[in-house]
């Protein structure tokens, strides 16, 4: 009993984290000058809750930043967005957290990558157009960075917070 | 981090590099017109090589200069797509996503109608 109050209030302590983490990277349009990247520092809630706990904690947390934030800064189609970004690249995640051995920093890249994918394809699905596929190397590119960088800041934060 | 782990992204680095290599060798050619399409259905083509302003569905507009082709107003809130770069003879895609507008070069070898009468000049 006293677990399950203990990890309700963190994970709404690291709700609350993501949606500081996704509001601060909204003030911040463009990271490296092109437009649709971003460093995705609401994921290191997201990962973080994920080596914790399992990914249905982590997935939570996800749906309640992205439809907070959603409400609040953006639309119905940044939501989905998010949302199809979000899922694809929990389940990879999830998926190499079990079955590759990966590090915190393995399993981040795989999300980042996965992540733009997942909001490439939708996009290519909605605009019914498939010359923003242009992009997918620049994103794939930019999801290794990224996913690098909040791989090495979730690794730090891991071994300094003790749940 | 692991040795797979550093062979995994040097294999997402590896399969980018040639998807950039197969995009650009099909982007190959200089484009002198754009075309926009909204919500996946053809709005209209208009070559680099003249001057002007294009409305688009009253929602973005659209400014062709010097043969470069760049958004210059949008009424969602982000505004990502007026920051895309222009679009040149090299081609290339600017995408306004809440509006599902995109503007794409489109090369020489695609003899599209060019629309003149249907449109806005602002």
């Amino acid at each position: 009993m006293f677990m399950d109050q203990k990890k309700t209030a963190f994970m709404g302590l690291f709700a609350a984290a993501a949606i500081i983490l996704g509001y601060v990277e909204s003030l911040v349009p463009f990271f490296a000058g092109i437009p649709g990247i971003k460093l995705g520092l609401a994921n290191l809630a997201v990962l973080f809750i994920l080596e914790k706990y399992t990914w249905k904690e982590a997935a939570l947390v996800s749906v309640v930043r992205i439809l907070v934030l959603g409400f609040l800064f953006g639309n119905m189609f940044s939501i989905l967005y998010s949302l199809a970004g979000a899922a694809l690249s929990l389940a990879v995640m999830t998926f190499m957290q079990k079955k590759s051995g990966f590090t915190v920093m393995g399993i981040s890249v795989s999300g980042g990558v996965s992540h733009n994918i997942g909001q490439l394809a939708v996009a290519a699905l909605i605009m019914e157009n498939l010359s923003i596929l242009y992009y997918a190397p620049v994103l794939l590119v930019s999801g290794v960075i990224t996913g690098l960088l909040i791989g090495f800041l979730t690794q730090e934060v891991l071994k300094r917070v003790r749940l | 981090m692991k040795k797979k782990e550093i062979l995994f992204i040097a294999g997402i680095l590896v399969f980018a590099l040639i998807l950039w290599a197969v995009t650009a060798y099909f982007r190959r050619g200089t484009c002198s017109f754009i075309r926009i399409t909204v919500n996946g259905e053809e709005y209209g083509t208009y070559s680099l090589a003249e001057d002007r302003e294009i409305s688009v569905n009253g929602t973005n507009v659209c400014e062709i200069r010097d043969g470069r082709a760049k958004m210059t107003e949008a009424d969602c809130p982000d505004h990502l797509c007026m920051r895309q770069s222009a679009i040149g003879d090299q081609g290339g895609t600017i995408v306004c996503l809440p509006n599902r507008v995109v503007i794409e070069g489109v090369s020489d070898e695609e003899p599209e109608t060019v629309s003149s009468e249907f449109d806005t000049v602002v």
